[in-house]
């Protein structure tokens, strides 16, 4: 058999292959040529193999095969064959293979050798996939090699311990007497490991981080010997001596000094030093700066020292580099809760960042900038971010609808400023705004008593210059409706009135039913308020007319409410005037969740007069056909969140206007409830989609003890897909008084069962605490 | 669950060509490929005028449709841009940026002190010598050592042994 071809031949023709199906013709020659020659079991060219089979991996070609003879050569003499050999072993094996247990004993061999290299690349190989298992074997031998006097393998050895501990975390006290003296090092890499060994483990166990603490006065001279000291060739980077190991005692010192007086306090002085004396002209500093700004803001700082923080974050937003800007702008985000008036200073700032290129940039930006609006910036706020959103990408147009209306109403400084507001956000962002914002808004609009006449004015305006954008079309067709009388009689106090004949009006409501633009919602509405002008403008024939057309309308929906009406003008005329009376205050109250309405078969003639109350307060009800449901007189309807796919179910109301609408929501369900710790989840239906559900998870702690550092995660099988968000905080507060939460989305095509396992991890009283659970008693609605 | 500071570094060029990759988690090899091909689409359609920071989302869990507890909910992507070739860290989302690309640089200065003005090619034929650079300098995903003229000391004597 002909010696087998070298590594760069190799490489060389592979790239001279000019399709893929070339490539993938040469490979499968090479490969069946190795293969031959292992089965050959040929030890001279076995590395040469070993190290083509390993490139043609690299390619993204399979090469289990391989794996055996890996361990071959690491068993062998030669460093050469050793070096391929646990390459290979680190690209080919993983610890779910059985056959890298094989190692184990070769790694002990290799970790006493007389050579330093192959101690070095055993250890090396260990730290990077070794298992739990070989973890535990070998652990005596790097806590050996751990107090070694050569550096060079004390530093392998100090991060071969961390991906021990990682692994076992049980073995850490094995360590402990091995880190007494790490931290007198002279050696810069010997200490860099060390302190990051020394993180790991105070991040792991706070038995350790207490014990640790009396090291803080140590680190601090170190660091301080790093500023002080001159130029130092080997560990200098554009001039700033080891800026890796200044990072790093920087975070250890943020692990140690955080909810600790003393610690924090002796800390202090350094923290201010490094932060004043380091210098910014390059990324190299800053990378420094950050890393304090970050420590200081963690630990039990004064409040100079914060203040000090946040002007080196508002000045890195002045920084050229959009790495800096958005480093700074990251960190003002977690500040602004806590430190809201020294952010409050860098405001103009953080606005002059919302034009910047960059996505990323300008949606920080544009968070911050929301978390700081209040009532005594408002104005000027708003101008900004409606200027903003305008001329913003269209992913960022609904959040930024959603935000302004949120900071509108909360810090409104006058009604009519309010409604302007909106009306702005309507005509640029119209189509972008969410399903729920329109009741929101017409709620909205009704508790504004005295500018009925001034919003229904400009709504009609803005009608008149366009009718693509649907909630606009929405919220100005029912507030036509509603108040059609004042826009015909020209009374406005706050603007020019206009003159508008009842005409005008109604020919603008009957083109939004045949325009095509209008979705069939839509049409609902606008056929809504045409009937509610019945009352309100003299021309009823007309209107008469346009309802009797419907009724033979392709639209389902609209059909029957054109019949409903129309039986409303023969049998029941005297009682229209009563039903199309205004609409009292809503009151408004929070909704959760979707709901579906069953249709309850009301008996026309029976129930007409029936003055059955409408649902109690908390049953959301849906808005979309519900405008005409006033009789109760008491009880106040509540918002919902309209449901554009499901108009059929809801239909056919108006003959139950005075009915009772019962609704069966998807019940929401107790996922987990365990050690105080208890899981809800709540259940909606994504609009767009009907296979995707969304479910709300709300976790909330009934413990004496707050749990920290909460995550949940949640798996799904094979012919789901799952996407989970961000959730709302990571602490749950305890004795029930807040809950976290988190929205997950479900794409179910083929409408499974759902199953899911969901995985809990939080910290309580200083001990972390792991939970796994199946979820398995999903009610069917929800995935139906 | 044991989460490194580095979960994987990769090099590669502007075709998706994978140059290197070193991983310091277990994956399976078609979550590797799949990784591999979103960071490749995620990096090379941004410019210069974006940062060189990406947080990635869920859409990974999706791209990952496997029975498995997802492991991505807190990392992003570093990465810097050198020539045709993309030098990509993925790392915790609450580690240093600036760091880390400070680290990028370093590692790219010392391939090339090591190649004497490195290009693609030398990566190719050599992948094996980049390995042990990369070893030399991360271990267990972490850096492990800064200084490049200690770090080219040990390689000229490795090759010596060979």
């Amino acid at each position: 058999m002909p010696a087998p071809i070298r590594l760069r031949e190799l490489i060389r023709t592979i790239r001279t292959a000019r399709t893929q199906a070339e490539e993938r013709e040469m490979i499968q020659k090479e490969c069946a040529a190795i293969r031959s020659s292992f089965r050959e079991e040929d030890n001279t060219y076995r590395c040469r193999n070993v190290a083509k089979l390993l490139y043609m991996h690299m390619l993204g070609y399979p090469a289990h095969f391989g794996q055996l003879e890996c361990l071959k050569l690491i068993a062998s003499q030669k460093f050469t064959d050793k070096r391929i050999g646990y390459l290979g072993a680190m690209l080919l094996l993983d610890e779910r293979q059985d056959v890298h247990l094989l190692m184990t004993n070769c790694i002990k061999n290799d970790l006493n050798h007389s050579t330093q290299y192959v101690q070095g690349l055993a250890l090396c190989t260990l730290g990077c996939m070794g298992s739990s298992e070989m973890c535990r074997d070998l652990a005596g031998e790097v806590e050996k090699l751990l107090k070694t006097s050569n550096s060079y393998l004390r530093k392998k050895a100090a991060l071969c311990a961390v991906h021990v501990i990682r692994k076992v975390p049980e073995l850490m006290e094995m360590f402990l007497p091995a880190t007494k003296n790490l931290l007198s090092e002279k050696n810069h890499g010997v200490l860099h490991t060390s302190v990051v060994l020394l993180t790991e483990m105070c991040e792991r166990s706070p038995d350790m981080l207490t014990h640790f603490r009396k090291l803080v006065p140590q680190l601090v001279r170190i660091l301080k010997n790093l500023i002080m000291s001159g130029y130092s060739p080997e560990h200098d980077v554009s001039g700033i001596s080891d800026p890796f190991l200044q990072v790093r005692i920087l975070r250890l010192l943020r692990i140690l000094g955080k909810s600790d007086d003393d610690s924090s306090e002796a800390m202090n002085d350094i923290l201010a030093q490094v932060a004043t004396n380091t210098e910014t002209s390059k990324n190299v500093g800053n990378a420094i700066l950050y890393e304090t700004v970050l420590t200081i803001m963690d630990i039990k700082s004064e409040s100079g020292l914060r203040v000090l923080a946040i002007n080196i974050l508002g000045r890195f937003l002045l920084n050229n580099d959009k790495n800096i800007r958005y480093v700074a702008l990251t960190s003002l985000l977690k500040t602004v809760q806590t430190d809201h008036n020294a952010v409050q200073r860098h405001r103009s700032t953080i606005v002059d960042c919302l034009k910047d290129l960059d996505v990323s940039i300008k949606r920080r930006a544009m968070e911050l900038s929301f978390a700081l609006v209040n009532g005594n910036n408002i104005r000027g706020m708003m101008k900004e971010l409606l200027y903003f959103l305008d001329s913003c990408d269209p992913d960022f147009k609904a959040d930024c609808a959603s935000g302004v209306f949120l900071a509108a109403e909360k810090y409104a400084p006058s009604k009519r400023w309010h409604i302007d507001t909106i009306m702005r956000v309507l005509t640029t962002a119209g189509s972008y705004v969410r399903d729920d914002s329109v009741p929101n808004l017409i709620q909205l609009i009704t508790n504004s008593v005295e500018m009925h006449a001034y919003t229904v004015q400009r709504l009609y305006k803005a009608l008149l210059d366009d009718i693509s954008q649907q909630p606009l079309v929405q919220v100005a067709s029912w507030c036509i409706g509603e108040y059609g009388d004042l826009l015909v009689s020209g009374q406005c106090e706050e603007e020019e009135p206009i003159q508008v004949t009842e005409d005008e009006v109604l020919d603008v409501l009957e083109g939004l039913l045949v325009s095509n633009l209008s979705a069939p919602v839509t049409r609902g509405y606008s056929l809504t308020a045409i009937m509610k002008l019945s009352t309100r403008f003299s021309s009823v024939n007309r209107i008469k007319k346009v309802v009797s057309i419907y009724g033979s309308s392709i639209d389902v929906e609209l059909q029957q409410r054109a019949v409903e009406y129309n039986a409303l003008f023969k049998k029941y005329d005297h009682m229209r005037p009563a039903l199309l009376e205004r609409m009292p205050i809503m009151e408004k109250t929070a909704t959760n969740g979707p709901t579906e309405i069953v249709q309850t078969n009301g008996e026309t003639e029976s129930s007409a007069l029936d003055s059955k109350h409408p649902p109690s307060i908390t049953q959301p009800t849906n808005q979309a056909n519900d405008l005409l449901d006033l009789l109760g007189g008491n009880d106040v309807p509540v918002i919902q969140t309209a449901l554009p796919t499901k108009p059929a179910s809801a239909g056919g109301e108006l003959l139950d206007l005075l009915g009772d609408l019962s609704l069966s929501g998807i019940p929401p369900m107790t996922a987990y409830n365990k050690n105080g710790l208890k899981i809800e989840f709540t259940f909606e239906r994504s609009n767009p989609n009907p296979n995707i559900s969304v479910i709300t998870i709300h976790a909330s702690n009934s413990t004496e003890a707050d749990m920290t550092d909460f995550v949940f995660q949640a798996a799904v099988p094979k012919t789901f897909q799952l996407q989970l968000l961000s959730p709302s905080s990571n602490i749950v507060p305890a004795l029930n008084q807040g809950s976290v939460t988190q929205v997950i989305r479900v794409l179910n095509p083929q409408k499974q069962q759902l199953r899911m396992r969901i995985k809990l991890t939080y910290t309580l009283k200083g001990a972390p605490v792991q939970d796994l659970a199946e979820v398995n008693n999903f009610p069917p609605q929800s995935w139906q | 669950m044991t989460c490194t500071k580095i979960r994987f570094i990769l090099i590669q060029n502007r075709a998706g060509k994978t140059r290197l990759a070193k991983w310091y988690m277990q994956f399976d090899d078609d979550e590797k490929q799949k990784l591999i091909e979103e960071v490749h689409a995620v990096v090379t359609v941004r410019d210069a005028k974006h940062t060189n920071f990406v947080e990635v989302h869920s859409f990974l869990l999706t791209a990952l449709a496997c029975f498995s507890l997802s492991l991505f909910m807190n990392f992003k992507i570093i990465y810097r841009r050198y020539a045709g070739l993309y030098f990509c860290i993925c790392v915790d989302v609450t580690d240093n940026n600036l760091a880390y690309l400070e680290g990028i640089h370093n590692f790219v200065e010392v391939l090339n002190e090591y190649f004497h003005n490195v290009c693609e090619l030398d990566l190719v034929f050599n992948f094996y010598k980049v390995y042990t650079v990369v070893d030399e300098m991360f271990l267990a995903g972490e850096i492990r050592e800064t200084s490049q003229t200690k770090v080219l000391k040990q390689l000229l004597m490795l090759q010596s042994l060979e």
